[in-house]
């Protein structure tokens, strides 16, 4: 009997121990790195006297053959397409030869300063089973709002390294939710574990100067102060390089990169 | 004086039924690694804020596994209730850990020394299952009680491989020094006790299945390495893991029936009548 009663309250320990949902993730804006928007001493980009810094991301080699997902788990999902073949998105290189979906940010070399955390949200939707955008950037502390326009349920799996991660469920209809991640991370990739060929990524940066390509492969960033930066694309298959730019004050300067596949 | 497997058939059923659910268990929670749906069910010990979630993709797996989980507790409880045992109640601790251990998986998600843990007290457990339906309380035989702790240390190291905290190597390693610590069990056996089917059947089984996982391995690693760029769990690399999977828990359990049935030099008539 004395046993039973052992058993019991070891099983009722790990229960309590095992209950809830997981760390409550940020979802103030409380940063490390930037500062609310409109808050005493934070800086905001220049776009009027800063420099600007536009590139491309060309992609050299073999265009890779990119993997069928197969979506057969969830015929929601597959509805979503319309029978058409939905291809991983892990590398899209565009029709003028340059890649989609490359994380451009300034990496160092800017002035010591609180950036000003932008009041916008930026959007993360879950549509057709697919994440929208693939890659995303935030200041960090800046909100993201996590969308669910599917007619599945989809779970929200981030994985930092630096950041706390959360895991939390969405079912249809289900209201956005609002997220953030307090300190700069280049990259997170985040998952759905009811989807696993779901895939994104957000990059989490302390200032607001970064950009991601898209179907032409270009990127902007506009603003910076006057100085001499490191200047850094990361992509999911191909890593990172980095690029030394050195720009004054209303100076436009160009910055290409090329990824050989 | 409390009843022993070896006194009704219906409680060795019962016991052995217990063991076939573990099994499951352990082959459902192979699948749930493979298919990385440990977190598709993001709460505990609820599934989706309710009983019965969405049964959707691989919330399914995670679900199977639960509801396994859950009937295997409650017939082990049965067990342990009706046997009154020291390895029954030890069983049945075991598989409450484990339950415990689940939810700590999903609470502070999916922290790799947990599922590192979560999966040895498995092996553990089905060990357990096991030497209770196996009527064998006590590790008898040096050879086959060494090759069983070979076979668990593979069982730690390979669940630490799965959650890319270890390189393959000392899994690899492992291979060779289990297997011929196995073989000295098997064929040490065998040489002695051939007339024995008490004995033959066991060490038999444990050569054969310990053979099938080293091919079975060398197939999950080629699997493995072979849709490393795959967007998602292939059902090749899946299948052939799982089995794996499932062929070192039969091996394991292959080798605790031995260990515990085979004493150096005891008679085949006295062995029966203890029992």
């Amino acid at each position: 009997m004395r046993k039973i009663w052992i058993g019991a309250v070891l099983s009722c320990s790990l229960t309590f121990i095992g209950c809830g949902g997981g760390e409550k993730p940020a979802e103030t804006a409380k940063s490390e790195g930037a500062a609310p928007a409109g808050g005493g001493g934070t800086a905001t980009p220049d776009e009027a006297n800063g420099g600007t810094v536009t590139g491309k991301v060309a992609f050299t080699g073999d265009k890779p053959k990119m993997a069928t997902l197969d979506m057969s788990a969830q015929p929601k999902c597959e509805a979503a397409h319309k029978g058409e073949a939905v291809k991983s998105q892990e590398v899209v290189v565009n029709s003028n030869g340059t890649l989609k979906n490359a994380f451009v940010w300034i990496k160092s070399g800017l002035p010591d300063k609180q950036w000003a955390i932008p009041s916008n949200a930026v959007s993360l939707d879950q549509h057709g089973c697919m994440y929208e955008p693939h890659v995303i950037g935030i200041v960090a502390g800046q909100n993201i709002e996590v969308k669910n326009s599917d007619p599945t349920n989809h779970n929200i799996h981030p994985m930092p390294q630096v950041n706390a991660d959360w895991n939390e469920s969405q079912s249809p209809g289900e209201p956005p939710k609002m997220k953030t991640f307090p300190r700069q991370e280049v990259m997170i990739p985040v998952k759905c574990n009811v989807h696993p060929w779901m895939r994104s990524y957000i990059g989490v940066v302390s200032s607001p100067f970064f950009a991601v390509t898209g179907d032409d492969g270009t990127f902007t960033i506009k603003g910076l102060p006057p100085g001499t930066y490191t200047i850094e694309v990361w992509h999911e298959k191909y890593g990172t390089q980095d690029q030394q730019v050195t720009v004054g004050a209303k100076e436009s300067k160009t910055v290409d990169f090329s990824i050989k596949g | 004086m409390h009843p022993t497997i070896v006194d009704s058939v219906w409680l060795r059923r019962y016991a052995a039924l217990v063991v076939c659910c573990t099994f499951a268990l352990v082959v459902a929670g192979g699948f749930v690694t493979s298919h990385d749906a440990a977190l598709a069910i993001p709460d505990w010990p609820l599934n989706w804020g309710r009983l019965i979630p969405p049964l959707e993709a691989n919330i399914r797996y995670e679900f199977a596994h639960r509801v396994l989980a859950m009937i295997t507790a409650l017939l082990t409880a049965g067990l342990a209730v009706k046997l009154r045992t020291r390895l029954a109640w030890t069983a049945l601790a075991a598989v409450l850990v484990q339950a415990g251990l689940g939810g700590v998986l999903v609470r502070y998600i999916d922290p790799a020394w947990a599922a590192v843990v979560h999966a040895a007290l498995a092996q553990l457990f089905f060990g357990l299952t096991v030497a209770l339906a196996w009527r064998t309380s006590r590790l008898l035989s040096m050879p086959a009680s060494v090759a069983a702790i070979a076979l668990f240390a593979q069982t730690v190291l390979g669940a630490a491989v799965r959650h890319h905290i270890a390189s393959p190597i000392p899994h690899i390693f492992g291979a060779a020094v289990a297997t011929i610590l196995v073989m000295w069990a098997g064929l040490s056996t065998l040489m002695t006790h051939m007339d024995d089917p008490a004995l033959r059947r066991p060490a038999l089984a444990l050569l054969s299945l310990t053979f099938s996982q080293v091919f079975l391995g060398i197939a999950a690693y080629m699997a493995r390495a072979a849709t490393a760029d795959a967007p998602q769990p292939m059902p090749l690399m899946v299948w052939i893991t799982v089995a794996h999977v499932a062929a070192g828990s039969l091996a394991f359990g292959a080798a605790v029936v031995l260990a515990g049935q085979a004493a150096p030099h005891t008679p085949l008539t006295q062995r029966t009548a203890e029992a």
